[in-house]
């Protein structure tokens, strides 16, 4: 593939043949997508949320799904962290089997941890509570070491004299970044993150976008992370994969070849417009789509 | 990294609490800030508005029974005791009808009723709140269970005090019978409603984490429901004292219920309303002795509602 000419695309056939760049050294948190359909409902009346759905998430990369409000994605994103079955096709995580044939869904696991789109840190817990829930219940590590471990990452994340507060107590930002670490203290393969940031502010969200991809930097895990902000996807993602609108398939897979650590002076750089372009045009197309047939509903 | 410091409610109280190092575990400083934070509130109470409508309020209603009893006389409320009649009685040394703050037999009253009510509650409570908590939580135990329990749930108690007596000895284990019916229900039903409310992504975040069954149950379910369970339970107390007095009516020898009617019966009015009053004044006390350890136990909620209701 040509890096020098951009932006690049692949045809997502072409993608599931070749999967882009797949970390050699470090084979941990792939997810390869194949085939999949997801039908809601009964034989008469069904609705094919996801159909013929196939493409790639590489290790170690931040692969960003966008599409129109609810045209599938999340449906994904529920069967790779097992909370509903698919009709058919394939997902494996590296090279197990999370869901396909004779095992219509997966087992929800701490090696895919999803962060939520509302959040879903305990209320009733205290910051260090909830971030050494995984271990303790795993019982891979005493109550000591687990509040031990959590207060290092914490500290790591720049949350410190947190831990004895309750969720409710700190603002909403930092309560997705608490969130994170609390994933992260399992070791998971890949993070599921569902629109996390939807609910915050712009402001809020840029610091939010640096300190995850911080957090990435240091962690090099796989990150699937759903969103219909295009800003948000291009600034994020390694692999940005534009969805149609229902059935929900891959449109266009976009690699986006800006090297990271990124800041946020990429956003005014040439190439992010450029990128940018190519792919409001896209998903404008599929919105149309989207809402045409959200009046035709009606 | 930035210098990430929790966000405190704006104000004064900000001030006075973020120098405080953050912490349970450093149990002096938090009694401290504990303290501060009540006398704060303290301060903040008296300088509103609201203890003195209070006070008001309560001025209004006694003027309101005086005026119309005692001044006006008017028809059909001048055969009740009013305000000052049943106030001089309550605390007479030497009561007109024999009942009054001095008599040992007032405590009886109360410490009888009381006791009737804490048994029935607790035991309302022991079997309520895990029947709720099921009923919640598997789908299938509350097809079962659930039909007949909502057949059940509309029948008073007062239409339960027959068979109360049937099925029950002596005069002590039906009262208590039907002073427990009121309250199972209320807090049953009120814990699979909080289980029911729980947001479904706190028991997948669960699952993500590796939990199992059992510890989703332990760690999400019960913690999750507790908001509600302490309202039933408010509730559940409220409801207890309704049904101990229709019990104490029909039978007993000994009770506020029981002092209200056989004060009806032996014309003693100031006596009968002395029963109302405390009643009330009791209910209330049980109440809120509900809603206090409630809080106590969810700090998280308490703190949560001190930030704003910000959720």
């Amino acid at each position: 593939m040509n890096r020098a000419s951009l932006p690049t695309y692949d045809r997502p056939s072409a993608a599931a043949k070749a999967p882009v760049s797949p970390s050699p050294e470090r084979h941990k948190g792939e997810i390869r997508i194949t085939d999949v359909v997801k039908i809601y409902g009964s034989e008469t009346a069904s609705i094919r949320a996801v159909d013929n759905c196939t493409f790639d998430v590489p290790a170690g990369k931040i692969t960003v799904v966008v599409g129109p409000s609810g045209c599938g994605k999340t449906t994904l994103l529920n069967a790779i962290a097992g909370f509903h079955s698919i009709t058919s096709g394939t997902i494996y995580l590296d090279d197990a089997l999370l869901c396909g044939p004779g095992r219509p869904s997966a087992e929800p696991g701490p090696d895919r941890i999803v962060v939520f789109q509302n959040g879903a840190l305990f209320p009733w817990k205290t910051i260090i509570e909830n971030v050494a829930f995984g271990p303790m219940v795993q019982g891979r590590l005493s109550k000591k070491q687990a509040f031990e471990k959590g207060r290092a990452m914490l500290a790591e994340a720049g949350l410190r004299d947190l831990e004895s507060n309750y969720p409710g107590e700190i603002s909403s930002g930092m309560r997705r970044r608490v969130e994170i670490t609390r994933a992260l203290m399992n070791d998971p393969k890949v993070l599921l993150l569902d629109e996390p940031y939807r609910a915050l502010d712009s402001l809020t969200k840029s610091v939010m976008h640096e300190a995850l991809l911080e957090t990435f930097d240091r962690n090099q895990v796989t990150i699937f992370f759903i969103t219909h902000d295009l800003e948000e996807a291009i600034f994020l993602g390694h692999r940005v994969v534009i969805m149609t609108t229902r059935p929900c398939r891959p449109k266009k897979i976009l690699t986006v070849d800006i090297p990271h650590p990124r800041d946020y002076s990429v956003l005014t750089t040439k190439r992010f417009r450029e990128y940018l372009d190519e792919t409001i045009a896209a998903v404008h197309e599929e919105a149309l789509k989207a809402f045409a047939a959200g009046e035709r509903e009606r | 990294m930035k210098e990430l410091k929790p966000m405190l409610a704006a104000g004064e109280i900000n001030a006075s609490l973020s120098d405080a190092p953050a912490g349970r575990s450093a149990d002096g400083t938090d009694r401290a800030r504990r303290v501060k934070v009540a006398a704060y509130r303290l301060r903040q109470w008296l300088s509103s508005p609201r203890p003195y409508l209070m006070l008001l309020g309560f001025g209004l209603f006694f003027a309101f029974w005086y005026l119309t009893v005692e001044v006006w006389q008017l028809p059909r409320f001048s055969q009740m005791p009013g305000p000052t009649t049943v106030i001089s009685e309550w605390l007479s040394a030497d009561p007109t009808y024999g009942l009054s703050i001095y008599s040992p037999e007032y405590y009886q009253h109360i410490w009888v009723s009381w006791r009737r009510v804490s048994i029935a509650f607790m035991l309302a409570t022991a079997t309520g709140v895990p029947l709720g908590l099921f009923l919640g939580w598997s789908l299938k135990f509350k097809e079962y269970v659930f039909p007949v329990f909502e057949l059940l749930r509309p029948i008073p108690p007062l239409a339960w005090v027959p068979l109360a007596i049937i099925m029950f000895q002596g005069s002590e284990t039906p009262i208590v019978f039907l002073t427990f019916l009121a309250s199972f229900y209320a807090t049953t039903l009120n814990t699979m409603l909080g289980v029911e409310s729980i947001d479904v992504s706190f028991v997948r975040a669960a699952y993500c984490l590796g939990a199992r069954r059992r510890q989703v149950f332990w760690h999400v379910i019960v913690p999750g429901a507790m908001p509600f369970i302490f309202t039933g339970l408010q509730i559940s107390v409220g409801v207890a004292w309704f049904s101990l007095v229709a019990g104490e009516m029909v039978s007993g020898q000994y009770g506020l219920g029981y002092l209200i009617n056989t004060s009806y019966t032996m014309v003693q009015y100031p006596t009968m309303v002395i029963g109302m009053i405390t009643l009330g004044v009791v209910g209330y006390v049980t109440s809120a002795a509900v809603r206090i350890f409630g809080n106590y136990l969810m700090q998280w909620r308490a703190r949560e509602l001190a930030m704003g209701g910000e959720k």
